[in-house]
């Protein structure tokens, strides 16, 4: 799932203050079960921006809501009246959600909420680790299930780099390095000579770096004749 | 000859090879190249101009070759992918063999965590090992990565390095084949002051037959206090300093000489270590001691090609 974490209060604060009606609107995906932009987290967060606002002095309205997905329209439609009643809309969504109200209401001002982060799989309560960049050419069958780019720091493909001691990452100790791990899965599974040879370089097209990138699927698609028909239902 | 380099003549000559290295300064000032050169002439075949070393910034490694060129000292450039992508990294080496650098170390860099740019992007759109293959490729077919065939290749000839003391240890000698197979004529390794490990090393090297495809040169490090030696076995990543090598800088009087000694007796036993051709010797921020320590260890005076 995507996994994103709140702004610092004062972040949020600042960035609301110049704003009279301030409408806050959580996300029930990822960001709720990443404990970040929840149903909960909004409430957490309008009750703290009230006591701050106490505190300081400001007058300022604010209302919490949530949606189911906020990087799908038709769900963000829905609460259209409450995004349009605000003079700003703060986003406790990833920056999906965020930028699906800006590009659905354009003059509208919204602003984020969470520092989106990672595409990452809970270890244990709290602790969330990255485990894929999306590079967008999946080679994980090749080492062991384990991706070396996003879980090694120099996405190397021939690893380990000589900065490995302990079999942590140097980088940050509290890290398991990718290419130990990927030692050890394929010698678990007899399969070492999958990186006995050399990995050449690897066409980063796919990734980012060949631009915002678009899915697209034919077969989805609704044909003219039935995007009408949806119009009408 | 693969580049005709004063080290790949030492090397296909039969002879014990010497390699140090002179860090580039931080500043844009070319004086403290200039005189290291000088100082160091004769003294060792080659000399590595490090890459932005632990990724500080510093004057670059291939400017850093053209200095000391002038002073008719031989440069090995190390090349990092952690700041060029795969079009910098094919024209840099174009450009360092057009300056008459022959001689480059492909390696994947520190990460810039380390350095003093911590907010920097980073590359990494290649590791060493598919640095070497696309180097390899350049010089011998002249054919970029992407495909694209160029009239006058680059002659150069390739290095890189090993750590065998980072874990997983089992897979050290394997990573060295794999260099090998890339297209390395020659490694320089990791600061060696576990002996037993780095001969273990070298039975592993040598049972896969590396020590005839690949020229091994033992890395050593000059310390200057039993600070230096601590400092290396905690913070280093991937460097392993035995206690009784703490303990002896501890327990000196003249903590640098015995620093020099200790260099000296590794470099007379590395000598001996089947498959080591020649040894790297990073006296780092201390390269005025190169000098005594190739006399000391008696590998003077190096092999000269020109007369």
């Amino acid at each position: 799932m995507i996994v994103a974490k709140r702004k610092p209060l004062n972040e949020i604060a600042e960035m609301l203050a110049p704003y009279k009606k301030v409408t806050i609107i959580g996300c029930r995906s990822c960001v709720a079960i990443c404990l970040a932009g929840g149903e909960k987290e909004v409430k957490m967060l309008v009750s703290a921006l009230k006591i701050k606002n106490k505190r300081d002095g400001r007058k300022q309205q604010i209302e919490g809501t949530v949606v189911e997905r906020q990087c799908e329209k038709e769900w963000v439609q829905e609460i259209e009246d409450e995004i349009l009643d605000s003079d700003v809309t703060l986003s406790m969504a990833c920056s999906l959600g965020a930028q699906t109200i800006g590009d659905m209401y354009p003059k509208h001002l919204t602003f984020p909420g969470l520092n989106t982060g990672i595409f990452g799989v809970p270890e244990e309560q709290g602790v969330w680790s990255e485990n894929c960049v999306g590079c967008g050419n999946c080679i994980i069958h090749t080492t062991g299930g384990i991706c070396p780019i996003a879980r090694c720091a120099k996405s190397m493909l021939n690893g380990p780099c000589g900065g490995s001691a302990n079999r942590k990452c140097e980088v940050n100790l509290e890290v398991d390095c990718a290419w130990s791990a990927i030692y050890d899965r394929l010698k678990l599974q007899n399969r070492l000579d999958l990186i006995e040879s050399v990995t050449p370089a690897k066409d980063w097209s796919a990734s980012h770096s060949g631009g915002r990138r678009v899915i697209v699927r034919e077969d989805a698609k609704l044909t003219q004749h039935q995007k009408k028909g949806k119009g009408v239902t | 000859m693969k580049a005709g380099s004063n080290l790949e003549k030492v090397f296909e000559s039969g002879q014990f090879a010497v390699t140090a290295e002179i860090g580039p300064p931080q500043s844009a000032n070319p004086a403290p190249l200039t005189h290291h050169a000088k100082m160091l002439k004769g003294y060792a075949d080659a000399f590595n101009l490090t890459d932005n070393q632990t990724a500080v910034v510093r004057l670059s490694s291939i400017a850093s070759a053209v200095i000391i060129m002038r002073e008719g000292v031989e440069p090995v450039i190390q090349m990092t992918c952690r700041d060029r992508n795969r079009i910098a990294l094919q024209s840099d080496l174009l450009g360092a063999a057009a300056l008459g650098v022959k001689n480059v170390l492909c390696l994947t860099g520190d990460h810039q965590t380390f350095g003093n740019e911590k907010g920097a992007k980073n590359v990494f759109d290649f590791d060493s090992i598919v640095e070497l293959q696309v180097f390899n490729q350049l010089r011998i077919q002249g054919k970029q990565v992407g495909g694209e065939v160029l009239k006058d290749p680059p002659k150069t000839y390739l290095g890189c390095a090993e750590n065998p003391f980072a874990t997983p240890y089992e897979f050290r000698a394997f990573r060295l084949a794999k260099k090998v197979v890339a297209g390395a004529d020659f490694c320089q390794t990791q600061a060696i002051f576990d002996m037993d490990m780095f001969e273990m090393w070298m039975d592993e090297v040598r049972a896969r037959g590396l020590d005839k495809k690949i020229h091994i040169l033992a890395g050593v490090i000059p310390m200057k206090s039993a600070g230096a030696a601590r400092y290396m076995k905690n913070k280093v990543p991937g460097m392993i300093v035995p206690d009784h090598i703490v303990d002896r800088m501890k327990g000196a009087k003249d903590a640098k000489e015995e620093g020099i000694k200790l260099c000296v007796e590794q470099i007379e036993h590395l000598k001996n270590v089947k498959g080591v051709h020649g040894v790297h010797i990073m006296a780092v921020a201390w390269e005025e001691m190169v000098p005594r320590i190739v006399e000391m260890a008696g590998l003077l005076p190096r092999p000269n090609f020109e007369s």
